[in-house]
């Protein structure tokens, strides 16, 4: 069964196979992170700009702001959970108030045409 | 390739969508397909319901739309009456109890709670009654929002109301413009308030006059493209085109065709015509609406009114709100009272319908500031009107603090917003009251409190703006606000500068007295709040006050996010009770 990802209502939330499974609004520690000069950001999720899947991981990139420095703007891609077996569909998501790397995307989030 | 949400709305939108909403009504919550939830509660937008956040599955906001936030006395006691028996959730609000309505920033009514298997019920009897919830969400034609007076205020230029109604009639319900690339917001202004606030709407009318074959001929001037979402504010843009009244239908509707056809559907957060506008600027825009959409020679720009402008202004000398006793151009007065925060309790709002029917009112008016008007009271029932002990609470001379405050949803139900809002606001406005005294010369002040970027309670747009945020005290995660400064529409409209950020929540009634004592020792005697915040450049304005713990108490100041509901006692996500087991 294919896994359905994206975000919804003006990205506040990420929807894996039609359940909302990780909100805004939630504090994330980022390291080893371009975002902004913090050694490690702590990123206040606003909103999520794009929904990739590389699996087994769910990626995503989010709109927010560094709440140390102030700086906003989009991370790069962030692991924000995984659907192990696709034909049974759970998702397990990260929990943000641990410590993630952001990655440069490394292939396209929808295949080409 | 076009986004998700356009290939669902291909498959089936519009009209059509209501039919499917009564089946799964009929059949019960577990009636929608578990994998096409996402599907079917985006079109369910069309027809007002909006899915209510996470621990709140199954429940849904209804949002009905009245055009000028006008309903007769027997049209706002159906309201009540369906948010009386429909609108109770699990648990009640400490503010305002278990049942009550939400008047917002474009004049429509909210509801929470509402259930699947009622929809149908809700639906006669708000038809049955002429208001309906068709295209109150969704990407079409949103409520038109106006004058809640037109016609009768004193303070008038154009009836804009004959207009309005013929723009609801033609485009609720039009299949040509039912599916658009995004929402699609309308005003319409006639009078000399500005209180139609159309710089803030994707499509606005405003008050103009024109000489047309040497006659004087009022009418309105067209702006495109305004709007206050995810920190892109933008003010709608001059297309210099001047309309008559006849002429208000055929353009609106060549505008939005050609939004229709040009707007971004591939990517939704690019998809509002304020971007549209700002890739192909006015003239191209005003070009094309004349080569493809309109069958008659644009006219340009007539002699606008905004110097007149009192709504939202920041003006010393006028506050333009509706908020008071006004007399209307017939002798009659109408009387706005001031509603906190917009929400009003059920039983309130069936008094209000009683109060008005029993003075003879023929129509009662939502304001843009979450405010209430009754129309038509006559002269010798004034007094006994303004004595009712309805309009002990809800006042037509409020304190400033609670006259200027606006709150949008809020981490009560709003899956996007960051904070708790209007508990938290309406805390915030009775701690001023209580706290602070007002320096002479600030008869009106705003004070607008917006869960998120979204920006529904128009944050950039108050003397004081508040927009959601988090910080950390003591190392722990809290809610918190950026603060903005100086915004405001009237003759210049302004956006605020945002000066401090990240302020936790429980410090924010503290930065707002310590602003006000700095303005009360350094205006110059004569200048507004808003003027004097004018003269100071964002370098000064960040710092000029420090924010600080005070006597208030924030009882929200932890992440209301993570509650499935924030009053309930078992909070957490794993008590929460949906999906309501009286759908399955």
């Amino acid at each position: 069964m294919p896994t359905s990802v994206h975000q919804l209502d003006d990205g506040a939330w990420l929807s894996v196979n039609d359940a909302r499974e990780v909100n805004v609004s939630d504090l994330w520690w980022l390291a080893r992170q371009e975002f902004c000069s913090c050694a490690m950001a702590d990123f206040l999720a606003e909103g999520f700009v794009e929904i990739g899947v590389d699996h087994p991981n769910v990626e995503g990139r989010i709109a927010g702001q560094c709440i140390e420095c102030g700086e906003s703007g989009v991370t790069d891609w962030l692991t924000l959970g995984r659907v192990v077996d696709p034909d049974e569909g759970r998702f397990f998501a990260v929990d943000p108030g641990s410590v993630h790397v952001p990655e440069r995307r490394r292939r396209l989030a929808s295949p080409p045409e | 390739m076009p986004s998700k949400v356009e290939g669902w709305k291909d498959e089936l939108y519009g009209t059509e969508i209501r039919e499917h909403l009564f089946r799964f009504a009929e059949e019960g919550w577990s009636a929608i397909p578990e994998d096409e939830h996402d599907a079917w509660f985006e079109r369910f937008k069309w027809w007002g319901l909006y899915h209510q956040r996470k621990g709140q599955e199954s429940y849904f906001m209804m949002r009905i739309g009245t055009p000028n936030g006008r309903l007769t006395p027997d049209q706002l006691r159906v309201v009540g009456e369906i948010a009386d028996e429909y609108a109770r959730g699990p648990v009640d609000n400490p503010e305002f109890g278990g049942a009550y309505c939400d008047w917002t920033t474009r004049q429509s009514i909210q509801l929470h709670w509402i259930q699947l298997q009622d929809v149908p019920e809700i639906f006669e009897k708000l038809e049955a009654n002429g208001l309906s919830t068709i295209q109150a969400c969704g990407d079409s034609w949103r409520n038109i929002v106006g004058s809640p007076v037109a016609g009768r205020d004193a303070k008038e230029h154009i009836d804009a109301w004959p207009v309005i109604q013929e723009l609801h009639d033609t485009f609720k319900g039009n299949d040509e413009h039912s599916n658009l690339p995004r929402k699609w917001k309308v005003a319409v202004t006639g009078d000399t308030r500005g209180s139609g606030q159309a710089e803030i709407n994707d499509l606005g009318f405003e008050p103009a006059t024109k000489e047309i074959d040497g006659t004087e001929t009022k009418g309105f001037n067209v702006t495109v493209g305004g709007g206050l979402s995810r920190k892109e504010p933008r003010f709608a843009r001059d297309i210099d085109v001047f309309v008559t009244d006849e002429e208000v239908a055929d353009v609106a509707g060549g505008i939005s065709a050609l939004f229709r056809d040009h707007g971004d559907r591939e990517d939704r957060f690019n998809a509002r015509i304020k971007f549209l506008v700002d890739e192909w600027g006015p003239e191209k825009l005003r070009r094309v609406l004349q080569d493809e959409y309109v069958d008659f020679e644009l006219r340009t720009a007539g002699e606008d009114l905004r110097d007149q402008y009192t709504y939202n202004a920041g003006r010393n000398d006028e506050i333009g709100d509706y908020v008071g006793v006004h007399e209307q151009n017939d002798g009659d007065y109408f009387v706005g009272l001031s509603v906190l925060v917009g929400r009003m309790g059920a039983e309130d709002v069936i008094e209000l319908a009683d109060l008005a029917e029993a003075y003879g009112s023929g129509m009662i008016g939502l304001t843009q500031r979450q405010n209430v008007v009754v129309a038509d009271i006559a002269e010798d029932d004034l007094e006994a009107f303004l004595d009712e002990d309805l309009l002990e609470y809800y006042q037509p001379d409020p304190h400033p603090f609670l006259r200027g405050s606006i709150a949008c949803t809020g981490t009560e139900y709003c899956s996007l917003s960051i904070v708790e809002t209007k508990n938290r606001m309406v805390r915030y406005a009775r701690w001023l009251k209580d706290n602070v005294e007002l320096p002479d010369g600030i008869d009106d002040f705003h004070v607008h409190l917006s869960g998120c970027t979204a920006s529904c309670a128009q944050p950039q747009i108050a003397d004081i703006s508040l927009r959601g945020m988090k910080t950390r005290k003591d190392g722990e995660p809290v809610e918190a606000f950026d603060i903005g400064l100086g915004g405001g529409l009237g003759e210049t409209p302004q956006f605020a500068d945002w000066v401090e950020m990240r302020v936790a929540a429980d410090e924010v009634p503290g930065y707002i007295r310590n602003l006000l004592r700095i303005y009360d020792e350094r205006n110059d005697g004569a200048e507004s709040f808003r003027e004097f915040i004018a003269r100071h450049d964002e370098d000064e304005l960040t710092g000029l006050a420090d924010p600080e713990e005070t006597s208030y108490e924030d009882p929200y100041l932890n992440n209301t996010k993570m509650t499935w509901y924030p009053y309930a006692d078992e909070d957490g996500m794993d008590a929460s009770p949906a999906p309501s087991p009286a759908d399955d």
